[in-house]
C-alpha cells in the first residue's frame, strides 16, 4: 500500500538472512553522542562561572601550570597514536596487538599519575575546590575527564588481558574497535578541555 | 551466526535464577520492569492520596501516617514527583514497552546486547531500592520539590535532609545509568537488527517513537548529569556552583535541569502516543492516517524540545529577551502534536470502531491528552505563564499531559499486549469497569485544580487554611481528594484483573486482535529467541481493511499480491 515492495529481489538484504549480533561500534558511538553532551554541560558551567566572576583567574588563587600539564598532555596525545598502531597489528599479529593497547593503557596511566601529582601541588598551594568557582570547576571538569580516562584505561586491560589469554578468537571483534573509539573521545577531548580550562 | 544459534540452544535450559532473575531475554527483562514500575506506581499512588488528604482536611490527621506538617508535605510531593516521573513514566513506557515491542515488531531475536539489557533493568533497581531507602534515613528524605532546585536542595541548613537529598540524586543517577543502557540498546538494536524488508518506513509507529525518545533521552540527560554532580558536590564538598553568595548561580541549575526536564517529557510523550497509535488502528480497521507524517512529526518535535527549556523559567529572574524566543518555540512545538492528534483522530474517521479495553483506554488518553495540550498553550505564553505560574493551574496541565501517556495508555498497552507477555487474555468486563473508574476519577481530581489555579491558589503550601484568600478554595480541594481517592481504589479492578488472568484467564491465540505487526505472527507468548525462522516483511504496519482483500487485515509478513497467509 505505501509502496512498491523491496528487498525481496536480491539486493540489500538479501545476504541477512538471520539477525546479526549487535554492533558494538554502533552502540559506543550512540553512547558518545551522550558524553559530549555531559562534558558540553559541564563546559557550559564553566564559561557561566567564569562571566560571571569578575576576575579570571581570581586575585590570591594558584595559577593553572600551563606548561606541565602540556608535558603531562602529550603521553595523552601519543596514546592515541599507539591505540591506532593496535589496531594495525590485531588480525596479523595478536602478540604484537597485545603489546600495543599495554603501552596505551601505559601512558594513559602515566597521564593520569603525572595530573594527580599535579593537583597535588595544586592543593598545597591552596586551590581547593571550596575556595571558588576557579578552583571547583578546575577540579570538576579535569576530573570528570581523569575518571573517564581511568575507566578506559581499566577496558583496555581488559583487552590486552583477554587478548594474552586468546578470549579474543575473532581478531575481526568490533568491540575492540568500540573500545578503540572510545579511547580515542577521551584523548580528543582533552585537547579542548586544556584549551579552555588552562589557557583562557 | 553458529555461535548466537548455540547460545540460544543453551539458554532454554537455564536454571531459574538465569531465566526469570538475571535474564538477558528482552521479554523478560520487559516483564520486570513493568513489575517494578507497576509496584512504585503504587507507592507514588498512596503518596498522593496522602498528601491530597492533607490538603482537603488539613487538621486532621493522616490515614497510615498522622498528623502531616509542612516538612512531611513537602517530603511526599517531592517524591510522588520523583517516582512517578523517573521510577513509573520511564520504566513502563520505556522499558517495559519498548523493551518488550521493539525486537518483536522489527523482526529481531532479542536486544542488540542482552546482557547490557540485563545490566539497565538491575541498575534500575538499584536506584528504586536508593530512593526507597532515603525515606527511612536520618533526617528524612527530600523535600526540595522534584525539580530539586537550589539553594534550597543545596544545603543540609535549608532542608535538614543530608542523606534524604542525597540518596535522591544518588538514586536519579542509577536511573538514568539504567536508561542510558537501554537507550543505546533500544538505538542499536533499530539501526543493526531489522528483519528483512523492515525498512524505517516500515517501522510501526511505537518503534519509531520509542527510539526518537531515547536519542532526546541521550541527548539530554547529559547536562542534567553534569549539574546533580554539581550538587552533590556543593553539598559534600564545600564547592558552590549553585550558591549566590558565594559566587555561584541558581539559575544555572535551572537551566541544566530543564534543558533535560523538558525534552523528559517528550521521552514520556513519545512512546505513550506510539502506544495509542498502535491500537487505533487495529480497533478501527482502519490504516493509520498519515504514517509518514507523523514520523516527520516526530522527528520536528524531537528537535523543538531541545530547545523550549526555558518556558520553566518565565518567572525566574531570565532576561525578557530570551523568553520571547522560547516562548514561540514553545507554541511551535503544540503544532507537530496537534498535527498527531489530527491524524489519530482522522484515523478514527468513518472506521469500524469496536470499544475493547485498550482502545477505551487509548480513547481516553486521547481525549485527556488533548485537554492538557491545550491548556499547554496558555503556559506556553510567557505573558500568560506570569500570573498561572507555580499555580495549580500548572499541576492540572502536567496531570493533563502525563497522566494520559503514562496511565491511559500505559494500561492501553497492558491491555493490549498482555496476551503477548503472558499468553493469557486479561477479563474484559473488569477492563471496562476499571476504565469507566479511572476515566471518572481523573477528571474529577484534576478540572477542580485547573480551577483552584485560575483562582490564583499556590502549589507546594501544605494548607488551604494557611492563608485566608486560599479558604474559599477549600471546598475544590475536598472535591479533587475525594476523587483522588477514588482514582487510587479504582486501581483494584485493574490489580485483581492482572493477577487473576495470569493465573485463570483464557488462553490467548497468536493474534487475538487480528493486528498485523510482527509480534503476533508467533506464539503468545513468543518462544525464547521469538522466531523460528528470521521473517520477511513486505508492507506496512497498517494494512487493514484494504479494498478487494478477503480479509481486513494484512500481516506485515504476508505476500504482497494475493491473500493473506492464515496464521
Amino acid at each position: 500500500m505505501y509502496e512498491k515492495p523491496i528487498g525481496l529481489n536480491g539486493g540489500r538484504y538479501a545476504e541477512a538472512e538471520s539477525p546479526k549480533p549487535g554492533d558494538p561500534v554502533v552502540g559506543v558511538l550512540i553512547f558518545l553522542a551522550s558524553e559530549t553532551m555531559f562534558f558540553a554541560g559541564l563546559v557550559t558551567a564553566f564559561l557561566v562561572s567564569r562571566a560571571a566572576s569578575l576576575d579570571w583567574p581570581p586575585l590570591g588563587q594558584p595559577r593553572l601550570p600551563v606548561l606541565a600539564t602540556a608535558f603531562n598532555s602529550a603521553f595523552l596525545l601519543a596514546s592515541g597514536f599507539t591505540m591506532w598502531r593496535a589496531l594495525q597489528d590485531r588480525r596479523c599479529d595478536q602478540a604484537n596487538f597485545q603489546r600495543w593497547v599495554a603501552v596505551t593503557a601505559g601512558l594513559g596511566a602515566i597521564f593520569l599519575a603525572l595530573q594527580g601529582v599535579e593537583w597535588i601541588r595544586l592543593l598545597r598551594f591552596g586551590l581547593k575546590a571550596s575556595s571558588g568557582l576557579y578552583g571547583a570547576t578546575f577540579y570538576t571538569i579535569v576530573g570528570a575527564h581523569a575518571l573517564h580516562v581511568a575507566a578506559a584505561v581499566a577496558v583496555l586491560l581488559l583487552v590486552a588481558l583477554r587478548a594474552r589469554q586468546r578470549h579474543l578468537a575473532d581478531p575481526a571483534w568490533r568491540g575492540v574497535t568500540a573500545c578503540a573509539i572510545y579511547w580515542w573521545f577521551v584523548v580528543g577531548l582533552w585537547p579542548i578541555l586544556y584549551a579552555l580550562v588552562y589557557l583562557s | 551466526m553458529a555461535q548466537v544459534a548455540v547460545a540460544h540452544a543453551a539458554e532454554h535450559e537455564l536454571g531459574f535464577w538465569r531465566k526469570y532473575v538475571f535474564a538477558t531475554d528482552h521479554k523478560v527483562i520487559a516483564k520486570q520492569y513493568l513489575w517494578a514500575a507497576l509496584l512504585m506506581a503504587l507507592i507514588g499512588g498512596l503518596m498522593a492520596a496522602m498528601f491530597r488528604w492533607q490538603l482537603a482536611w488539613p487538621d486532621a490527621s493522616v490515614p497510615g501516617w498522622g498528623p502531616m506538617g509542612p516538612q512531611d508535605y513537602m517530603v511526599m510531593v517531592t517524591m510522588h514527583g520523583t517516582i512517578m516521573v523517573f521510577f513509573v513514566a520511564m520504566p513502563i513506557l520505556l522499558g517495559a514497552f519498548g523493551n518488550l515491542v521493539i525486537p518483536l515488531m522489527i523482526g529481531a531475536g532479542d536486544m542488540a546486547f542482552p546482557r547490557l539489557n540485563m545490566a539497565s533493568f538491575w541498575v534500575f533497581l538499584v536506584g528504586c531500592v536508593v530512593l526507597l531507602a532515603s525515606l527511612v534515613v536520618p533526617g528524612g528524605a527530600s523535600p526540595a520539590g522534584w525539580t530539586g532546585y537550589p539553594p534550597l536542595s543545596d544545603k543540609v541548613e535549608f532542608t535538614g535532609s543530608f542523606w534524604g537529598i542525597n540518596l535522591w540524586i544518588l538514586g536519579l543517577a542509577l536511573e538514568f545509568v539504567g536508561f542510558l543502557l537501554g537507550g543505546i540498546n533500544f538505538l542499536t538494536t533499530v539501526v543493526t537488527l531489522r528483519t528483512r524488508g523492515m525498512t524505517m518506513w516500515r517501522l510501526p509507529l511505537i518503534v519509531w517513537q520509542e527510539i526518537a525518545a531515547v536519542a532526546i533521552f541521550l541527548l539530554s540527560v547529559g547536562p542534567l548529569v553534569a549539574g546533580a554532580i554539581m550538587l552533590l558536590l556543593d553539598r559534600v564538598a564545600g564547592t558552590a556552583f549553585f550558591l549566590p553568595h558565594r559566587g555561584g548561580d541558581p539559575l544555572l541549575w535551572q537551566h541544566l535541569f530543564w534543558f533535560f526536564g523538558h525534552p523528559e517529557v517528550y521521552v514520556i510523550a513519545l512512546p505513550g502516543f506510539g502506544i495509542m497509535q498502535e491500537i487505533l488502528p487495529v480497533f478501527a480497521r482502519k490504516p493509520t492516517f498519515g504514517y509518514r507524517t507523523i514520523i516527520w512529526c516526530t522527528v520536528v518535535a524531537c528537535f523543538l524540545s531541545l530547545i523550549v527549556w526555558a518556558h520553566h523559567m518565565y518567572v525566574s529572574g531570565i532576561d525578557p529577551r530570551l523568553a520571547t524566543p522560547f516562548s514561540i518555540a514553545t507554541i511551535a512545538i503544540s503544532i507537530p502534536f496537534a498535527i498527531m492528534i489530527f491524524a489519530m483522530i482522522a484515523t478514527l474517521w468513518r472506521g469500524s470502531i469496536s470499544f475493547e479495553t485498550p482502545m477505551l483506554f487509548s480513547l481516553g488518553g486521547l481525549v485527556t491528552f488533548l485537554l492538557g495540550g491545550v491548556t499547554g498553550i496558555f503556559l506556553g505564553s510567557d505573558t500568560a505563564d506570569i500570573y498561572l505560574h507555580d499555580s495549580y493551574f500548572v499541576v492540572a496541565h502536567f496531570h493533563y499531559t502525563l497522566f494520559p501517556v503514562v496511565f491511559f495508555a500505559g494500561f492501553a498497552g497492558i491491555y493490549y499486549w498482555y496476551p503477548k507477555m503472558f499468553g493469557k487474555l486479561m477479563s474484559e468486563t473488569l477492563g471496562r469497569v476499571h476504565f469507566v473508574l479511572t476515566f471518572i476519577f481523573f477528571n474529577a481530581a484534576f478540572i477542580p485544580l485547573f480551577m483552584v489555579g485560575l483562582a490564583g491558589g499556590p502549589r507546594r503550601i501544605y494548607s488551604p487554611m494557611a492563608y485566608d484568600l486560599l479558604k474559599p478554595l477549600q471546598p475544590l480541594h475536598v472535591v479533587a481528594t475525594v476523587a483522588t481517592i477514588g482514582l487510587v481504589l479504582g486501581q483494584l479492578p485493574f490489580i485483581v484483573n492482572f493477577v487473576m488472568s495470569m493465573l485463570w484467564g483464557e488462553k490467548a491465540a497468536a493474534n487475538p486482535w487480528h493486528a498485523n505487526t510482527l509480534e503476533w505472527t508467533v506464539d503468545s507468548p513468543p518462544p525464547h529467541g521469538n522466531f523460528a525462522h528470521p521473517p520477511v516483511v513486505t508492507r506496512g504496519p497498517y494494512d487493514y481493511s484494504m479494498p478487494g482483500a478477503k480479509d481486513d487485515w494484512y500481516p506485515q509478513t504476508a505476500p504482497f499480491s494475493g491473500q493473506p497467509q492464515e496464521t
